[in-house]
């Protein structure tokens, strides 16, 4: 895979479509992440984001389309090699997803406990070196119920790159934060790509954040990529959504009287 | 995702089976390989075997008291006491041994493993594992199946042993039947082929309690209306330690009627 990663894009995906009970959840969706790139995906809540996050990790089938990664098939792909190659990817999910019946350190060791046949002491060494990183080794003893919101995320961060992955995967890193561990977190991720040349793909809703570290910023909203570019550039787009969603115009919606009564009556008797 | 969501209300229990089924077939192969988790096989052995111990010969010792006391009464009827060891023996062996065994292991064990598969789905835990690239039915589920394989049968023949024990109290100490009545009538009454019923039973339903337990909160997501949460939780602990109760009881007749 490291041969891979100097040719060619990190993150490629084609005609992603997914459906729901018939619904289109995502409408051919198609976008490249070069190596080394901090790719943010934005849209309103109930846009695709988590939905895409998934499919892009390959927890959730598409109906058409293709995803690879660094040149290799992660979808459509068996499930041995879906295997082989998530071992070469980091997620950090919202919550952090630690799993609740480990300490912290216990959770970070996982990965390299599964995946390599390292000494225990080595093991040791290098997740306390991913918790210094992420300035949480006072925390290596908590249970992941003990810890707040910002150090779950932290935690489920230093799982995700005890590896070393070439690519990271972070799902809102900054939703229910307050501003100062928002921004700690963001530097993080600016530190990861600057000193591990990570390719960093990230799912958020907060402009301030995406601002302060996307290289491009993709927008989608009802299934669909509504834009794709730099922030700046987006920012001169006059497009209604994106505009919207990047703060520039207030969301106004129509509102049909009579329609909204039929509505909200609908399962009443006569 | 094993098998898309269902969107028929007369699909549902067909997809639920098929689910299940391909849940178990993704799981045996990782259960005849137990070297690959041994150290999470064994803290699990201890869960469901160690800790269950207690309640185990607790309810052991009762139940044989009291099929003690029920047969000492029925058989001065007839004059026959001297059978008390050998239908003590006969009903906890064949019969009240696996089945309580198993019920009891329901209750501590079954629901408590559910209950954290479930939380385990619903807060992206599993997802988690998948991502790391680490199996879950060889990390999380394997490791219970055979933890709960071994311990049940174990399980059983601690019940049996203390069962016979509260038997032996009630029979010959409080009622003053001699030893040699107690244990003779046993011994000459109770066969191999008892012993191996015991066990057959034991084992199935060994793999009955883990698989539908295991199943109900690994596949909590995929249910016909998909809840997460506490709620979510609690509803598919419910439901799985229904299941996993009714499915003992019929098995339970079903082996009886192919054994006897």
């Amino acid at each position: 895979m490291s041969d891979t990663t100097a040719h060619g894009p990190a993150l490629a995906v084609r005609g992603l479509t997914a459906a729901y009970a018939g619904n289109k959840v995502l409408d051919d969706i198609s976008f490249t992440v070069a190596p080394n790139e901090i790719f943010v995906i934005m849209g309103a809540s109930g846009a695709g984001k988590t939905t895409l996050f998934r499919h892009l990790l390959g927890l959730n089938q598409p109906s058409a389309g293709e995803i690879d990664l660094f040149g290799e098939a992660l979808h459509p792909a068996s499930r041995r090699d879906l295997y082989r190659l998530r071992r070469h990817i980091g997620v950090a999910f919202q919550h952090g997803a630690l799993i609740n019946s480990m300490s912290v350190i216990e959770n970070i060791e996982l990965p390299l406990r599964q995946h390599t046949r390292l000494d225990r002491n080595t093991i040791r060494i290098m997740g306390r070196m991913k918790l210094e990183m992420m300035n949480l080794a006072h925390a290596e003893d908590y249970m992941p119920a003990q810890l707040s919101g910002g150090m779950l995320k932290r935690a489920g961060l230093a799982r995700a790159v005890v590896m070393d992955p070439p690519i990271l995967f972070f799902d809102e890193p900054s939703a229910g934060l307050d501003p100062a561990t928002a921004d700690e977190l963001d530097s993080l991720i600016l530190r990861l790509r600057d000193a591990h040349n990570m390719t960093i793909v990230i799912v958020t809703h907060a402009l301030d954040s995406a601002a302060r570290i996307a290289d491009r910023v993709m927008i989608i909203g009802d299934g669909r990529i509504r834009a794709l570019d730099t922030l700046d550039n987006l920012r001169g787009q006059e497009d209604d959504y994106t505009s919207t969603l990047l703060g520039r115009r207030s969301r106004q919606r129509e509102v049909d009287g009579d329609a909204l009564l039929d509505r909200l009556t609908a399962d009443f008797d006569e | 995702m094993i098998v898309a969501r269902p969107h028929s209300r007369l699909l549902e229990p067909i997809l639920g089976m098929g689910r299940a089924g391909l849940f178990l077939l993704l799981v045996l192969p990782h259960v005849v390989r137990p070297w690959r988790q041994c150290s999470i096989s064994l803290r699990q052995l201890h869960f469901i075997g160690t800790r269950s111990l207690t309640v185990i010969a607790i309810a052991g010792g009762f139940v044989g008291m009291v099929v003690a006391l029920q047969f000492h009464d029925t058989l001065v009827r007839f004059g026959a006491v001297g059978l008390l060891g050998a239908a003590v023996g006969l009903s906890l062996i064949r019969e009240l041994a696996p089945v309580l065994t198993a019920l009891i292991v329901i209750g501590r064990v079954g629901s408590s493993m559910c209950a954290e598969i479930g939380i385990m789905r619903s807060d992206n835990q599993i997802d988690a594992l998948e991502c790391m690239a680490i199996d879950p039915y060889a990390y999380l589920i394997a490791p219970r199946f055979i933890a709960t394989l071994i311990a049940v049968p174990l399980l059983t023949a601690l019940f049996n042993v203390i069962g016979i024990g509260g038997g032996w109290f009630v029979g010959v100490v409080l009622f003053g039947l001699s030893d040699g009545a107690y244990f003779g009538g046993m011994a000459d009454s109770v066969l191999w082929r008892d012993i191996v019923m015991d066990m057959v039973k034991a084992v199935s339903f060994a793999l009955i309690i883990v698989w539908i337990t295991t199943a109900k909160g690994f596949l909590m997501h995929l249910a016909r209306r998909p809840m997460f949460g506490a709620a979510g939780v609690s509803h598919a602990t419910t439901d799985a330690v229904v299941a996993a109760s009714i499915a003992v009881l019929f098995a339970d007749y079903i082996i009886s009627a192919l054994m006897l």
